[in-house]
């Protein structure tokens, strides 16, 4: 067996870290395609799948992308486009990397897109609003996925030391306080994708009151004349007692999930120096879910105008990935000891391609 | 003596006719209180369907006349009916898709009745037909979504259970609408621009008539009253606008 040599004598690949860069910012995009669907509500404006209107996905003329069609459509483009970088991204690791948990990580990504390949197809042919739930949520944790995975080929990953004061109190805390409220944002994407997914419109009409009121009325009698008196072009669903709620629940947990962000960086700037990688990220982390909040209100306040809440979705999952980087930084900088050296095994691993290839030790 | 005999028995027929072949049920659904401006419909995303067109298109979720008629208003047999058994005609009422809008844009089929859904546009439409879309549960009718990329594309459907409203809306073109009330007898109509609708044929009996009205009572029951038939009879609703 040969020795263990330490993490930071692993040798980065710049382009293959690049890659998973351009891999992370290509589903961004997807993801931003995605949320256009849902907000101009074209999800089922290609009746088929995998063809369109029976043309083979890359031959269906551009003279016919009209309308929601063209949402959909591109949509389905993009899907390839990070399917096929997502296969170049799993092999480049399977046959380049040394550490063997990064190699299976690519491997679960792959898996990751070719599971959501079909889970969107399926929500077309089998017509269930349920699928495109799952669907939009997954989306999120694959783009966390391809990030990590760039994280982890970065040359600040390989570089990075475990702080001084390992397996102190403070640094637990912000370890776990980072992570329960990188959980808590992704709770709150869920219900602001099952709040899209119903397709009802916008159900709480003002912000940051709710029909004038601290908490609104979801009487039959009065959600019957809220219905009566919404203008609207689109076909919506009839607003029901639970979007209303549902609604208010996302409310809340942006207050919720704004307040443990706040906590993560307050513990941050108490217990880091001013320059420390983490204070900083935290530090922006608060600012993205400042702005989170501002394109809400400003979604309801434009009566759900499509491109502010596609902003809304692209932002939250940039919060999303910054909390699984965040999340990913502190285990590596502050484990505790016991577990520091687990986590240092995958890096330490024994060297699987006996001739310098990526992620290999350098002999010094 | 002839000619009175002869009166005698044209009279009583024509008295036994409604017996025979059932009376009428007519009347009108006018609107009470001023109802929300339509809304100018933006067809830019297909410009195909904005050559279709010389002057703006609203929505037509009020469409009332000077006198306050109401259109578009499903009026109906809800309950009185003893007979179960309608067999449904062989005839197939049209729903189409002309100017990117659909006409009619409210109608009314029988159960297992084929409704011939047509493209009569130079562009792609897609068919999505969606049951309990204003209740979220109820009716076993299945949910549908076809493509009809080709102008004058015919598809039949047709659905097997009662349901008021079946919506049906194009993915492509979201401004695109149009509800479909099934039903399990023939005793119902839909109101003209003026507000008037006629029901024909319905037996001697009592009922509860109800009209319902997709913007105003959306998800809740329409306006109902009960009304005798031993003859033709008279109905008219009142529904008011919040």
């Amino acid at each position: 067996m040969a020795n263990p040599v330490s993490a930071s004598a692993l040798r980065p690949d710049p382009w293959l870290c690049r890659f998973a860069v351009f891999t992370a910012a290509a589903t961004l995009v997807l993801i931003c395609f995605g949320g256009l669907v849902t907000s101009h509500g074209a999800g089922l404006a290609v009746p088929d799948w995998p063809n369109t209107y029976g043309y083979s996905l890359f031959f269906f003329p551009i003279s016919k992308w009209v309308g929601g069609i063209f949402y959909e459509h591109t949509h389905r483009l993009a899907g390839a486009a990070v399917g096929l970088l997502t296969l170049i991204l799993a092999g480049w690791l399977w046959r380049k990397e040394s550490r063997a948990w990064l190699r299976w990580l690519g491997v679960l990504a792959f898996v990751g897109v070719v599971l959501q390949g079909v889970l969107g197809g399926l929500r077309v042919v089998l017509l269930k609003d349920q699928i495109g739930l799952v669907h939009g949520a997954l989306a999120q944790l694959f783009f966390v996925l391809v990030c990590l995975i760039a994280l982890a080929t970065s040359r600040w990953w390989l570089d990075a030391a475990p702080a001084e004061n390992e397996g102190t109190q403070g640094q637990a805390t912000l370890r776990r306080w980072v992570l329960a409220a990188t959980l808590l944002v992704l709770g709150q994407l869920v219900l602001g994708a099952a709040m899209r997914h119903r397709h009802a419109g916008l159900a709480v009409p003002d912000f940051p009151l709710a029909y004038g009121r601290l908490w609104p009325r979801t009487d039959t009698r009065f959600l019957a004349r809220y219905n009566q008196q919404r203008e609207e072009i689109h076909a919506m669903k009839p607003i029901t007692a639970s979007d209303v709620l549902l609604q208010m629940t996302h409310r809340l947990g942006a207050c919720v999930v704004a307040a443990a962000v706040a906590g993560a960086w307050w513990i941050a700037r108490r217990r880091l120096g001013p320059g420390h990688v983490l204070r900083k990220s935290l530090l922006a982390w608060l600012g993205l879910v400042a702005v989170q909040v501002g394109l809400g209100a400003a979604t309801v306040w434009t009566a759900k105008s499509a491109d502010l809440a596609t902003a809304h979705v692209a932002v939250g999952s940039l919060i999303l990935a910054l909390g699984g980087l965040q999340t990913a930084a502190a285990f590596r900088l502050f484990a505790p000891p016991r577990s520091r050296d687990l986590t240092s095994a995958g890096d330490l691993a024994t060297p699987t391609q006996p001739n310098g290839a990526i992620g290999q030790p350098v002999h010094p | 003596m002839r000619v009175n005999h002869v009166l005698l028995a044209a009279t009583g027929l024509v008295a036994t006719l409604p017996a025979l072949f059932g009376a009428d049920i007519a009347g009108k659904v006018v609107a009470k209180g001023t109802p929300k401006a339509e809304l100018t419909i933006d067809m830019t995303a297909d410009p195909k369907c904005g050559a279709l067109h010389d002057k703006p298109v609203t929505t037509r979720h009020y469409v009332v006349d000077k006198d306050g008629g109401l259109a578009n208003v499903l009026v109906f047999i809800k309950s009185g009916l003893n007979e179960k058994n309608f067999p449904p005609p062989t005839t197939a009422p049209l729903l189409d898709q002309v100017g990117c809008e659909y006409a009619p844009y409210v109608m009314g089929v029988r159960t297992q009745q084929k409704i011939k859904i047509k493209n009569s546009d130079p562009t792609l439409h897609n068919i999505h037909a969606i049951p309990n879309a204003m209740r979220d549960k109820g009716t076993p009718n299945k949910e549908f979504n076809l493509a009809q990329p080709i102008k004058d594309m015919v598809t039949e459907k047709s659905f097997d259970a009662p349901e008021v409203v079946v919506k049906f809306k194009c993915d492509v073109h979201p401004w695109m609408f149009a509800y479909v009330g099934v039903f399990d007898h023939p005793f119902y109509a839909v109101t003209e621009k003026d507000g008037s609708f006629k029901i024909a044929g319905v037996p001697k009996g009592n009922y509860t008539l109800e009209a319902y009205h997709v913007k105003t009572h959306g998800a809740n029951p329409g306006v109902a009253q009960e009304i005798t038939v031993d003859g033709d009879a008279k109905a008219d609703f009142t529904i008011e606008l919040k």
